[in-house]
């Protein structure tokens, strides 16, 4: 029953900062609520018995990726958000839109799944579990990651250095 | 299981009624005698030139997605370490094989001279 109640509570505040992050006109309060949802998913993560998705939800989104966001923020020095004609259209027609699609995924997911329900920790989750099955059954995307880390490092330093200090020779 | 978590529940729940209510008696204590010249910035003393919100240099950008891939780097090192003795030595060269791909990444960043800040 507890619970359910902290299940229930953290759902609404993920909600409630999802809901704040859109309706935030500065990008640092935005940023600030997105910490909030990331935070909230992570105790959600938890009671669904996932404690290393939680652990890095923590770790990776509300740590590094916050951190990341925030340095954009700085680097575009993005004020205050001015409110156009095109986006009020676009709420006119996005919410009614996000609605139905909203509706739709849940009515599959009870078409499917019926009152069926998984109990906390029925499915692995600790860290142990999850690193023999790493190592073991998904032994080839684990080493696929490691080139798609590598991409993405490339990729940073060959978009953000600047042309003129890019030789590649220069010393110290 | 979520219950071997409750201490740290009831630590971040502790944390959070600890902060207000601190800063609240700290506002009811102190005296509030404000003016003009102390709600300045403080700059070492220095009168304030101009907006502190200007844009920022693209190399914290750089530090913190270097900052994000190792991070992920060390998450995937985490189930491994737990695992160490049950994987043996395939484990060990599997992680090897995974830490020597980002080595390179790292050598190169550091060749290109992104990790120096000028």
């Amino acid at each position: 029953m507890t619970h359910l109640i902290i299940f229930l509570f953290f759902g609404a505040l993920c909600l409630a900062g999802a809901v704040n992050l859109l309706v935030q006109r500065h990008p640092i309060n935005s940023a600030l609520s997105l910490v909030v949802v990331m935070g909230s998913l992570a105790v959600e993560y938890l009671l669904l018995g996932a404690e290393f998705v939680a652990a890095v939800q923590v770790i990776v989104y509300a740590g590094a990726v916050m951190v990341l966001f925030v340095f954009v923020i700085m680097l575009l020095n993005a004020g205050e958000e001015v409110r156009t004609k095109g986006s009020r259209v676009a709420m006119l027609f996005g919410i009614p839109g996000m609605l139905v699609g909203s509706a739709l995924v849940g009515w599959v997911l009870i078409e499917r799944t019926g009152s069926q329900t998984v109990a906390a920790g029925a499915l692995p989750g600790a860290p142990r579990t999850i690193g023999w099955l790493l190592f073991h059954n998904f032994l080839l995307p684990f080493e696929v990651t490691s080139i798609l880390v590598l991409i993405a490092i490339m990729g940073a330093v060959v978009l953000a250095s600047h042309p003129d200090t890019d030789s590649g020779k220069k010393k110290s | 299981m979520p219950q071997n978590y409750v201490p740290i529940f009831i630590f971040i729940a502790f944390i959070g009624i600890l902060i207000p209510v601190t800063l609240l008696a700290a506002k009811l204590v102190r005296p509030d005698n404000p003016s003009k010249s102390k709600l300045m910035p403080y700059e070492c003393g220095i009168d304030p030139v101009d907006s502190s919100r200007g844009r920022y240099t693209v190399r914290y950008y750089i530090v913190a997605i270097l900052f994000v891939v190792f991070d992920v780097e060390t998450i995937f090192l985490f189930p491994w370490a737990v695992q160490f003795k049950a994987l043996g030595v395939f484990g060990l060269i599997e992680m090897l094989i995974f830490l020597l791909i980002l080595v390179v990444g790292y050598i190169w960043i550091w060749k290109k001279g992104a990790l120096e800040w000028v």
